[in-house]
């Protein structure tokens, strides 16, 4: 287990590589650079202009400006400078970090503790009215544009809830406060409608997939033949047949990271929230490249990295799996 | 039942479908959404790029059916607009001493019908000094029904256009991995799987906003098809070469290589029939995510551009709360989108079903 841990994770390295430098040239087809806002203004004139693109190292061809920053990388850990923000990549995505991990894992607790129950509900109530219901459901979250449930979901808030300050993560008072009741109970309240915006989009999928497979279980004989002794159907069902259903689900989580970055990213854009998601697109607005391509290396060490785990946790709970 | 015995795959699929409820209610509801994108210049009372700019931020149009306690053919009031001296917010109020009854066939702005012929005549319409905005007016003083009608032609569209290219990609490039296996299959898997560790939608982001500025719509609109099939390939190149992995050990396929036909014949005339109908769903499948990002990125102001109109787009004048607090109609151009990807989702589930031989959820 563990060689095969180590080569999968050898086998990232290249993969990253690749990515690395393939979104480099694609952040380079965007039109102009990170100078573009200061041609605009008069106050600059052109040798102030080359003297900024000589200290942002503007001034080489991208392919060199991808060689210094990779060697940086790899001999000190140097993600590079933000020409917005005038400080190191690395603290800055540092500061936005704490806002992913608050957001993603309820996203996930949300997501699963919710799809799990309601799956097993619908295959054990197989074309009730209640499994009729939640597959609508499930589907009208996963057709319902992230943007767009935000936005409804923001006037709802404010229209009909009066709420004050809607977006972000914290009200202006708690943003630098240390963690206290009333700072969590604010955080919970601007928690919820974050959360069920980029969890809604997921859950469909997961849903009737956990449908699905307990629905091919329950038709197995090992089923029938604990009917058949006489055990509680609540014994039949939890212990004989969800947990062989579940499984098959943890390659899901893997699979499901792509949509919780894009959901983040779409909705702290138009929700405001302080994530890494959210620099990502204010750096791709602002062509801030070293900041650009950071977030983005970041979001494919997280898929990489997640599918792995799902690969891992699946031969830790099913011992029929090998990996040799 | 006599004739049973002698059913084609393709009426057993079409049987197994029409069993599937709500899979029709999705085929239906995309028929009316591009039947209402195909007639948008004549059903919708003005044309996309008409703006009256003395009514910006109108509420929808209120249809009368009663004057003076009786019923009566419906018709509309002129509205004014008035500003309130304290807080300088606009409103619209209705002068009830004109009515301006809807009229049928009325000639208004003309447009082209689809390169065919030029016309000016629309479905309904009102009389000046009345206007009528069945979902509002947006911040130029245009038509939203209209363009919300017009904006459909992008986002249904976008679907099938990314798809071919898609398609083409995947068929070749699965097909290939799946019938030769091999070598040429490890160096294609390995492409695909580092395709498919880009983070999705960033990258999207990132190749939308390298189009060109001045690109006009058109160009725009095909630079977007471009990136979505280069995007959706990988994905559908997967499952092509699996089938392909278990048809090429098929009874049949090794049949056809001993009688000599060519490895090109085999894949078109006996590999590629064999898979239509997962090729059809897959495609129903994908329509949704197209339109979900054509949505997201005319949204965030990286893709269609004005005047030309998609129902993203038509939302990126809302995006802020501050911005549609008051006017809330601006949001009604979504609830198009969600009907159209739930449609889409219905239909391709349903169809999923329906092509697989194996289900037996219809057939009960």
């Amino acid at each position: 287990m563990l060689s095969y841990i180590i080569r999968r994770t050898l086998y990232m390295l290249p993969t990253l590589l690749i990515i690395s430098f393939v979104s480099f040239g694609i952040i380079q087809l965007i039109p102009g650079d990170f100078l573009n806002q200061y041609r605009m203004n008069p106050r600059f004139d052109p040798e102030t202009l080359q003297q900024f693109a000589k200290n942002f190292g503007l001034d080489k061809p991208w392919i060199v400006r991808y060689g210094i920053w990779m060697k940086n990388i790899l001999t000190r850990g140097d993600f590079g400078y933000s020409f917005e923000m005038h400080q190191p990549v690395t603290s800055l995505f540092l500061q936005r970090l704490p806002a992913t991990v608050l957001i993603s894992f309820p996203v996930f607790l949300f997501v699963w503790l919710l799809s799990l129950p309601i799956g097993i509900y619908s295959a054990t109530h197989q074309y009730s009215l209640g499994d009729h219901a939640f597959t609508f459901l499930g589907f009208v979250g996963l057709s319902i544009p992230n943007f767009f449930f935000a936005l409804v979901l923001m006037y709802v808030l404010v229209v009909y809830l009066g709420s004050g300050s809607v977006g972000g993560l914290f009200s202006q008072a708690y943003i630098s406060a240390p963690w206290s009741l009333a700072k969590f109970k604010d955080y919970l309240w601007h928690l919820w409608p974050v959360v069920i915006v980029i969890g809604t989009s997921s859950m469909a999928g997961l849903l009737r997939y956990m449908r699905g497979n307990l629905l091919d279980i329950l038709g197995m004989q090992y089923v029938k033949t604990a009917r058949a002794k006489g055990l509680a159907e609540r014994i039949v069902i939890y212990k004989h047949a969800v947990r062989n259903a579940v499984n098959p689900l943890i390659t899901m989580f893997g699979m499901s990271l792509p949509d919780l970055i894009s959901g983040s990213l779409i909705t702290a854009i138009i929700m405001d929230l302080p994530n890494v998601e959210r620099l990502y697109w204010d750096a791709l607005m602002k062509q801030d490249e070293y900041v650009v391509m950071t977030v983005l290396m970041f979001f494919s060490v997280a898929l990489l990295m997640g599918n792995l785990l799902a690969d891992i946790m699946l031969a830790w709970v099913d011992p029929r799996i090998r990996y040799d | 039942m006599t004739k049973e015995r002698s059913l084609s795959q393709g009426k057993l699929i079409w049987r197994r479908f029409k069993r599937h409820r709500i899979g029709a209610v999705g085929g239906i509801t995309v028929l009316i959404l591009v039947f209402l994108t195909v007639f948008s210049g004549f059903l919708g009372p003005y044309s996309y790029a008409t703006s009256f700019k003395r009514y910006p931020l109108a509420p929808p149009t209120k249809i009368h059916f009663f004057a003076g306690g009786s019923l009566s053919w419906p018709f509309v009031y002129p509205s004014e607009r008035l500003r309130d001296p304290v807080t300088n917010r606009q409103r619209y109020v209705e002068n009830t001493s004109i009515r301006c009854p809807i009229r049928l066939f009325v000639r208004g702005d003309s447009y082209h019908f689809w390169g065919l012929f030029q016309t000016d005549v629309h479905l309904f319409g009102v009389e000046e000094p009345c206007k009528i905005f069945l979902f509002g007016s947006d911040k130029a003083g245009r038509d939203i029904f209209t363009r919300t009608l017009f904006g459909g032609i992008i986002d249904l569209s976008i679907g099938p256009l990314s798809l071919v290219a898609g398609f083409i990609l995947g068929i070749l490039i699965g097909g290939l991995s799946g019938y030769y296996g091999g070598k040429i299959d490890i160096l294609i898997q390995r492409t695909i799987e580092v395709f498919q560790s880009f983070p999705a939608v960033p990258i999207w982001l990132a190749l939308a906003s390298a189009l060109p500025k001045q690109w006009s719509s058109t160009m725009t609109f095909y630079g977007l098809v471009m990136i979505f099939s280069l995007l959706g390939w990988p994905g559908l190149a997967r499952v092509i070469r699996g089938q392909f992995l278990a048809l090429r050990e098929m009874e049949f396929t090794i049949a056809a290589k001993a009688s000599g036909a060519s490895d090109l014949r085999i894949i078109v005339r006996h590999l590629l029939p064999n898979i239509t109908s997962y090729l059809i769903v897959g495609a129903t499948l994908s329509i949704p995510g197209a339109i979900l990002g054509e949505a997201t990125i005319s949204f965030l102001g990286l893709g269609i551009k004005e005047p030309m109109t998609s129902w993203g787009l038509l939302l990126n004048q809302a995006n802020s709360i501050s911005k549609f607090r008051d006017t809330p109609w601006l949001l009604i151009p979504g609830l198009f989108i969600v009907v159209a990807v739930l449609a889409f989702n219905f239909l391709g589930d349903a169809l999923r079903d329906a092509v697989d031989p194996y289900s037996v959820k219809g057939m009960h």
